[in-house]
């Protein structure tokens, strides 16, 4: 069983809609969705929740207002800045503890935070795990890995080929979350400055962790110079470029229609480079 | 006043609208933008500011004398994070677990702890042509986005305009980037992504209690269904961007839309304005 992730430094490059077709297009694999707080492979995949499960995290620090003798001393001493008039902002709060050990008249305790959920569901391409992390929560790479580790189990227990992975953007704590480990990483990016300073981090990341790297260059026709730049700075660090996507609204067109563009129009020149760069992937993987 | 700019999704135009926005009010007021993305922080690219100042974003993490620890565990029973495990003969520290908290150089009853700074990432400040410009960057492998945006932020003035180009998602950095702003503005793009995170980001920066608006981009694609959501929801709408080519290559090129073409200028001004009326 192989791993892939799909990862891209910075967001909006395409990640999602090139999950889609690539689930589309995957033999016997599981689907797992990765970018926890603002997931969007549902809507092109339409799945049917069979279960779904609390994802209870960390802890908050609640302060007794009775018991509270306005001292200070647990405002001082948070390094969070999460206490302000004697009053715990659970947004900044870190779950640490360090108020509730040293209150000395005890009035601080510390609450289980049920910080999200998790679900297993069917789609047309395969079982899919997705999670939904709560408004404002921590704890996004804990729920990536449980997101993952469920995947993994799935997949060793039905014998699926590949595990493929939507990662989130970034590349901070939910990101190394969803990445290490896994056998590949595909990084979509985009021929613009931005998406080049983005994936030239994102390239360091997967260095950084040991996880051999493909590059997918989206839109590429919008500015082909640069294109041109990520090629060579793609062959400097000795990453393939495996496929080159033109711009094409029938992408828009097929998430509006909520399919994926290989399915939507299968003989578009977008979908004939997802296909190739699939086929590129599972050959690659298989060789890993 | 401090006006973040948010967004579920990535990519649908934050660092256009804030880099943007700035550049369009720099010559009739004081301007300074924060790049609180400090994963990826990309207005440097647009703006070319000339930095001027660099200071290391640290947590603290805990080291241990040996000569006067116990090894009596409370350490590493009172870690939330299992940053230290204790050994009959040695403490072990895993430094990436972290959070720098400070309980146990605080707790230690031997004081064998102390604390020594892990630097994370880094803080520039400098000058964009009028701009004052102050931008975090994560170091690449670390996992802790949150102490260097709220170094970041940090350096806001207490006065004149302030613009924050938050990160995307909805999770704590986002809240740490956009906490105490006095307005947010939420871009996104015509299209069921767009839709479905702007749902998600409306719900955080309502729990945080902030004014917001909406800004479109990239309209003449996908479906009107965020407009149909907005005015369901009472959220005003302050500008939309046409999808155009033009656009798409100044930006492919690191030029920002009110740069590249002067004439949006007017626009941005007009967005500062609605933004003005709605907070009176």
């Amino acid at each position: 069983m192989k791993e892939l992730v799909v990862l891209s430094g910075k967001g909006g490059t395409g990640k999602t809609s090139i999950v889609g077709s690539l689930a589309a297009l995957a033999g016997d694999k599981i689907l797992a969705d990765c970018d926890v707080d603002a997931a969007d492979l549902h809507l092109l995949l339409e799945p049917v929740v069979r279960q779904k499960h609390e994802f209870w995290s960390g802890q908050v620090a609640v302060i007794d207002e009775e018991k509270c003798t306005q001292c200070g001393l647990c405002e001082e001493l948070c390094h969070f800045e999460a206490i302000k008039d004697f009053r715990v902002d659970p947004a900044s709060c870190e779950g640490c503890g360090f108020c509730y050990r040293i209150c000395p008249v005890e009035a601080i305790t510390m609450k289980e935070n049920l910080s999200g959920h998790w679900f297993i569901s069917d789609t047309r391409y395969g079982p899919l795990v997705h999670a939904r992390l709560g408004i404002a929560q921590e704890n996004s790479g804990k729920l990536v890995a449980l997101v993952r580790q469920k995947a993994r189990e799935m997949a060793e227990g039905g014998g699926a080929d590949f595990i493929i992975s939507d990662g989130p953007p970034g590349i901070g704590c939910p990101v190394i979350s969803s990445l290490s480990g896994a056998h590949m990483a595909l990084l979509v990016t985009e021929p613009t400055l931005s998406g080049i300073h983005d994936l030239e981090r994102v390239v360091g990341v997967c260095r950084h962790f040991g996880v051999p790297a493909l590059v997918c260059i989206n839109k590429y026709d919008i500015n082909e110079e640069n294109s041109r730049q990520i090629e060579d700075y793609c062959l400097e660090q000795k990453v393939e470029v495996a496929a080159r996507i033109p711009f094409d609204n029938i992408v828009t067109e097929a998430m509006v229609k909520g399919l994926p563009v290989v399915q939507y129009d299968s003989d578009s020149p977008v979908s004939r480079q997802i296909k190739g760069l699939w086929r590129n992937i599972a050959e690659r993987l298989a060789w890993n | 006043m401090i006006i973040s700019v948010a967004s579920g999704k990535g990519g649908t135009g934050k660092t256009l609208v804030a880099t943007s926005l700035a550049f369009s009010l720099k010559d009739r007021q004081p301007v300074q933008l924060l790049d609180c993305d400090v994963e990826e922080p990309n207005d440097h690219i647009f703006l070319k500011p000339v930095i001027t100042q660099k200071e290391a974003v640290c947590i603290p993490v805990p080291k241990v004398d040996e000569a006067k620890c116990t090894h009596c565990g409370l350490c590493a029973e009172i870690c939330a994070y299992n940053a230290l495990a204790v050994l009959p003969d040695r403490v072990m520290i895993f430094p990436e677990l972290c959070h720098g908290c400070g309980a146990c150089s605080y707790l230690c009853p031997e004081k064998a702890i102390s604390e020594e700074g892990r630097e994370i990432g880094v803080v520039e400040q400098g000058d964009a042509g009028g701009i004052e410009f102050v931008h975090g960057r994560l170091n690449v492998g670390e996992a802790m986005a949150t102490p260097v945006i709220r170094k970041v932020r940090e350096y806001a003035r207490a006065d004149g305009l302030v613009i924050i180009d938050v990160p995307p998602g909805t999770s704590c950095p986002v809240v740490e980037a956009v906490k105490g702003s006095h307005f947010c503005l939420l871009v996104t793009e015509p299209t069921p992504f767009g839709l479905n995170d702007l749902v998600l980001a409306v719900e955080t920066v309502r729990e945080l209690n902030i004014p917001l608006a909406v800004v479109l981009n990239r309209t003449g694609v996908g479906d009107n269904k965020v407009e149909e959501y907005c005015r369901k929801e009472n959220i005003p709408v302050l500008l939309t961007i046409p999808l155009d080519t033009k656009i798409a290559r100044l930006y492919s090129r690191g030029v920002t839309l009110a740069e590249g073409m002067p004439e949006t200028q007017e626009m941005f001004i007009l967005l500062w304005n609605g933004i003005r009326k709605i907070l009176k």
